[in-house]
């Protein structure tokens, strides 16, 4: 008993103590240095326009509008790319249900797009981890390109060529994969009609 | 093939790497924790003394093996209570933007068992359950703690193997103390801004509200009928991620501030930070290997375990890799090609996910960036698998040390059974008591696994919780018992664990899975280090060349198989066959 009682105040004072600094100090002093040094970044990396906050560049949205290239399926609670309810589906690979979820959204995506060249991708059926991915591969965006260009009325080379300008390479050729951001890709898209026609829609 | 989906090419460039910083970061904890660090530099020195003065100890204060588990388990104790009251509360305490009211009691303990134990099993959704005073106060102080614990336990044992004749293991206040504050927070500091440049948040704020550019219309039930609404706005949720970012990698502990952890572009938003926290996890845990081998004065002896550690590290990451690489055939009926995506994000890719899963489970961290659920059957097998070994590839912040320390004593062990000699580890002769210890604390997590398994899909509230029929089902119950006893914390996310069944039941396991294995520790390393030093003989087995490196593999895979191979045949082995088709 007595030892207990003599670990008890170093457990409690050291506890006290560290908790301050780790749980207060720390957080508190880093953001102030965040705020100061990155604002953007520690604020969300978002986006604006006119003023209005328009979204995250790395939180991804969905996109359903033909006008639009559209992002990974995302298996988030309520409504997909739900920013308060991030998450994947975690349906197992031999489940059934993700044959016939796939088997819809393959269904969907051939009906939608029937200028579309070859095999759908297999990162427009499978939902994402975090169900927010804001990327999709180039070959997912060049698989949509036609539906894009014809909704839009653009040449097709125009809307291949701003897909391939907005391609990320993996880190040094080796980390992680090619990847484009659905958002700024739409973005750009908004911009391209913007200037050549105002009058095309 | 492309260079980026070889396995071989990231996995050479992330050990390279591993290495090259943790050596020098042995060189740093060998002068923090030896005091050499303190003597040198005055400042340092009167800052520790006066701070042990305020805790009423002395830095020259030696704890016998009990004096230090108590303290350990008190500290962890007091820890365990601040957390659950510090949720119940959070509705009425400060830094609450987002207005989050009291956790369930059921969800509050579980979730303060999970981060003082090193687990950090998410039952809870970050973004819709806590309060930024609860992620920082709360959550990120027992990400510190847990952490410092376990490297305080570690180093309580290396000193048992170093010493001899000698009743003390050191003064576990002055190790929790230097862990936190030279080792863990400076590295926190700077791997926090260096996410926070890559597009991680750090504020105070609460969330930010978006205009979509194009509105999304998605039904809900609402009672009998299917309403279909229209939602023009996205919710972006904001936080002091961060710091708590950064710690949790470098404390393998691995609970998220977001419901979809290390996979969330928030907390992960590059293939850089994707590198960089799957170093930061076994960072720490490889330089206390270094140090093992430093502070016994042979550094080939720290090499051995490392070799051992590499040589089972490897072969399973070959094994998901290849695994998740391979296309579902189910998917592939249907016209789709490649590697299945489900549950995984673009940005990191196939390796990149599958080299974050088995670095996250070799450790005790339990961060990922994918949803092992959705994981090809033998993918999800190797996490599984990594964490049933006893997270002893590399291993947790200290655990991870002192859980290999404890096969090697079994190598040891039968090798002396083999010969018919009195087993020695680094001069040391292993005698009963110590066997006892060590077979305590190899006992008690695999119990706690299987036994909870077995209750989880014999009752009723257990099965409820499954989401995926079939072997899938079971594999989810034993991944959650087998994350929550080893105190990994990662999931197969599919299971409902938000329920009082499963909170209690995996706390149970978590906490004795943590301090079961703790306190024999301790009593092994208290027992040790009374002994006195034998010299090497010519019939004493070297425990430092590459013999004993296939000794120490063969005993954590024999260990790992006797426990393990009949469940994971039910589970992921199972479900491999009928994908395949291989009858």
């Amino acid at each position: 008993m007595n030892e207990l009682k003599s670990v008890l105040r170093p457990a409690l004072v050291s506890f006290a103590l560290l908790a301050t600094l780790t749980g207060l100090v720390f957080p508190l002093a880093l953001t102030g240095i965040a705020q100061v040094a990155m604002p953007w970044q520690a604020n969300g990396s978002l986006i604006k326009q006119d003023g209005k906050i328009i979204g995250s560049r790395l939180i991804g949205q969905d996109f359903s509008d033909p006008r639009y290239f559209w992002g990974r399926p995302s298996a988030t609670a309520t409504l997909p790319y739900n920013g308060v309810a991030s998450g994947g589906s975690n349906l197992g690979p031999s489940n059934p249900v993700l044959v016939e979820t796939v088997q819809a959204r393959l269904a969907a995506l051939r009906a939608a797009n029937p200028d579309a060249k070859g095999p759908v991708p297999m990162d427009m059926v499978t939902a994402s981890a975090s169900g927010l991915d804001p990327d999709i591969s180039p070959e997912a965006a060049q698989w949509q390109a036609p539906r894009v260009a014809k909704a839009r009325g653009l040449p097709l080379a125009q809307v291949v060529t701003l897909v391939r300008a907005h391609t990320e390479q993996p880190m040094l050729g080796v980390l992680g994969a090619p990847r484009v951001n659905v958002l700024e890709l739409n973005l750009a898209l908004d911009r391209l009609a913007g200037q050549s026609t105002s009058g095309s829609r | 093939m492309n260079a980026y989906d070889n396995p071989w090419v990231a996995l050479a460039l992330y050990l390279a790497l591993l290495l090259a910083l943790s050596w020098p970061l042995a060189q740093w904890c060998d002068a923090v924790f030896s005091g050499r660090l303190a003597q040198r530099w005055r400042p340092l020195g009167s800052l520790e003394s006066s701070w042990l003065r305020l805790l009423g100890s002395r830095a020259d204060e030696d704890m016998s093996w009990r004096r230090y588990a108590v303290a350990i388990v008190l500290f962890n104790g007091i820890g365990l209570f601040f957390l659950y009251v510090l949720q119940r509360l959070q509705g009425v305490l400060p830094l609450n933007p987002s207005s989050m009211g009291a956790v369930s009691p059921d969800l509050a303990f579980n979730t303060a068992v999970s981060f003082v134990t090193n687990t950090n099993w998410q039952s809870y959704a970050g973004e819709s359950t806590m309060s930024n005073l609860t992620q920082m106060l709360g959550l990120a102080v027992q990400n510190f703690l847990s952490a410092a614990t376990g490297i305080a336990v570690a180093l309580a044992l290396i000193r048992g193997l170093v010493r001899h004749s000698a009743q003390g293991l050191g003064n576990a206040w002055l190790d929790l103390t230097r862990a936190t504050l030279w080792v863990l927070l400076p590295l926190s500091a700077v791997f926090a801004l260096f996410l926070v440049w890559q597009g991680v948040p750090q504020t105070l704020s609460a969330s930010h509200t978006a205009q979509l550019l194009d509105p999304v219309t998605y039904t809900v039930q609402q009672g009998t009928q299917t309403v279909s609404q229209t939602a023009t706005t996205q919710t972006i949720p904001l936080g002091p991620v961060a710091t708590q970012e950064a710690i949790k990698l470098l404390g393998t502990n691995g609970g998220g501030f977001f419901n979809a952890n290390s996979a969330h572009p928030f907390e992960n938003p590059t293939a850089l930070t994707n590198l960089f926290e799957m170093l930061a996890i076994l960072l720490i845990p490889t330089a206390l290997v270094f140090l093992f081998g430093r502070w016994l004065g042979n550094w080939r002896q720290g090499a051995a375990l490392l070799g051992a550690m590499l040589v089972l590290f490897i072969a399973l990451y070959a094994v998901g890799a290849s695994a998740q690489a391979t296309p579902n055939p189910l998917l592939s009926k249907l016209g789709v090609q490649g590697p299945s995506m489900e549950g995984l994000e673009q940005r990191f890719g196939v390796v990149g996910s599958m080299l974050f899963a088995a670095v996250t489970t070799a450790a005790s961290c339990g961060a990922v960036n994918a949803m092992h659920d959705s994981l090809m059957p033998m993918a999800g097998f190797v996490p599984m698998v990594l964490m049933q070994l006893g997270e002893v590839v590399f291993g947790g912040v200290g655990s991870g040390l002192y859980g290999m320390l404890l096969f090697a004593v079994v190598a040891v062990f039968l090798a002396g059974l083999m010969v018919g000699r009195t087993p020695e580890y680094l001069g040391k002769k292993i005698g009963a008591f110590e066997m006892k210890m060590v077979a305590i604390a190899l006992i008690v997590v695999p119990t706690l696994v299987l036994a909870g398994t077995a209750l989880a899909v014999r009752l009723e509230p257990g099965l409820a919780g499954l989401l995926n029929p079939g072997a899938h089902g079971f594999s989810e119950a034993l991944y959650a018992l087998t994350s929550a006893a080893n105190n990994n914390g990662s999931a197969f996310a599919g299971l409902s664990a938000n329920t009082p069944f499963y909170n209690v039941l995996l706390a149970a396991a978590m906490w004795f899975g943590r301090f079961l294995v703790i306190v024999p520790v301790l009593a092994l390393a208290g027992g040790l280090a009374s002994k006195p030093r034998v010299a090497a003989s010519l019939g004493t087995l070297p425990t430092d060349g590459p013999l004993f490196v296939m000794l120490l593999v063969g005993t954590v895979l024999l260990v790992g198989a006797l426990n393990y191979v009949p469940a994971l045949a039910l589970g992921p082995v199972a479900e491999h066959l009928a994908l395949f088709g291989i009858r």
